[in-house]
């Protein structure tokens, strides 16, 4: 085996072009996956909490209603 | 539900069991996808030899591959979950099966590119018309239409029931994408990788795609289980299970306070 080069790994025998835009995409799209439902809880939670704010002014303002 | 299912699996398949033993699980799943797919990113760029016909073009194979296995494990996955929430009214599946889509919808959008960015150079084409390509495509679509469904409902309990007769239905497309390049002349390539007898494939090549494919697999628990994880909280959001985390991750916020206040003014009551 011959030894390891940088410039020989980062040329991929001339098909750079198409073998490291394939591992661009792989990490890329798996990257935003498994990042998009934690924006999606902390809105929900934002949201749940805004919720509970209200009600329980409301139950302040007229501790009559549940 | 049907009493010579297990006890256990009852209580995990409660919403907040499940939140909770989903998050414990979820960064050792990654870890592991991470370290596999460390060594076997290793294995498949460095350590295997450039392919005697191909060049190191071939090296995408070590994505591709194991991204069309995930397309249709997933889809698997998504239609048995599908089928059980029809059948067994389970919350739990049902959000199972939804979260899946994404996932899979990833992984076949992955193997598309990938795929078409590894033709252009072989084939001399990006795309082609024929079985397997544009079986895969039909996946995708697939997908994008389980997604659409249960995003087009004001009722999501409804959208899902529509979406997972949608996943059930599309099934089918699962054993055709596998066999396409058996049942059709195609420019893709047959399967040089057998769960039943010997690999066409030499073991340096084998093993960083095999070890990929568990990467992928580990993958997709965690992504799966952070996604659930949040479904769960949308689906329960009025339990005080949901409050309680709503609460203790908004630390000293509004609503705290508000509710302080209205728990004194009631024990004043």
């Amino acid at each position: 085996m011959t030894p390891f080069s940088w410039d020989h790994f980062i040329a991929m025998g001339g098909y750079a072009a198409y073998v490291w835009p394939s591992f661009a995409l792989f990490f890329i799209v798996l990257i935003a996956d498994y990042l998009s439902p934690g924006f999606r809880r902390r809105r929900q939670l934002r949201e749940l909490r805004g919720r509970m704010a209200r009600q329980a002014a409301r139950q302040q303002r007229n501790p009559s209603v549940p | 539900m049907a009493n010579w299912i297990p006890l256990w699996v009852h209580k995990l398949s409660s919403p907040p069991n499940f939140y909770r033993f989903a998050g414990v699980l979820r960064p050792w799943a990654l870890g592991l996808a991470l370290v596999l797919g460390a060594i076997a990113l290793y294995g498949g760029l460095v350590l295997a030899p450039a392919d005697y016909q191909q060049g190191d073009a071939y090296r995408i194979i070590f994505i591709h591959v194991p991204s069309a296995w995930m397309s249709l494990f997933i889809y698997g996955v998504m239609a048995v979950a599908a089928f059980i929430s029809l059948v067994w009214r389970i919350k739990l599946a049902e959000v199972v099966a939804m979260e899946s889509a994404p996932i899979g919808a990833a992984f076949t959008f992955i193997t598309l590119v990938t795929g078409s960015l590894w033709g252009k150079p072989m084939w001399g084409t990006w795309w082609t018309w024929d079985a397997r390509l544009t079986s895969e495509l039909v996946l995708l679509f697939l997908y994008l239409g389980v997604i659409g469904l249960y995003h087009s409902f004001e009722d999501r309990r409804q959208g899902a029931r529509a979406a997972a007769f949608l996943a059930i239905i599309g099934i089918i497309n699962v054993p055709i994408v596998h066999f396409s390049v058996n049942w059709w002349n195609t420019l893709h390539q047959g399967s040089t990788v057998r769960i039943l007898g010997p690999s066409k494939m030499s073991s340096d090549m084998l093993w960083p795609l095999l070890t990929m494919m568990f990467a992928t697999k580990f993958y997709y628990i965690a992504s799966l289980f952070g996604r659930v994880r949040t479904d769960l909280l949308s689906l329960e959001s009025g339990k005080d299970w949901v409050r309680q985390i709503a609460e203790a991750q908004g630390g000293a916020s509004a609503a705290g306070a508000g509710r302080a206040r209205a728990a004194e003014k009631e024990s004043q009551r």
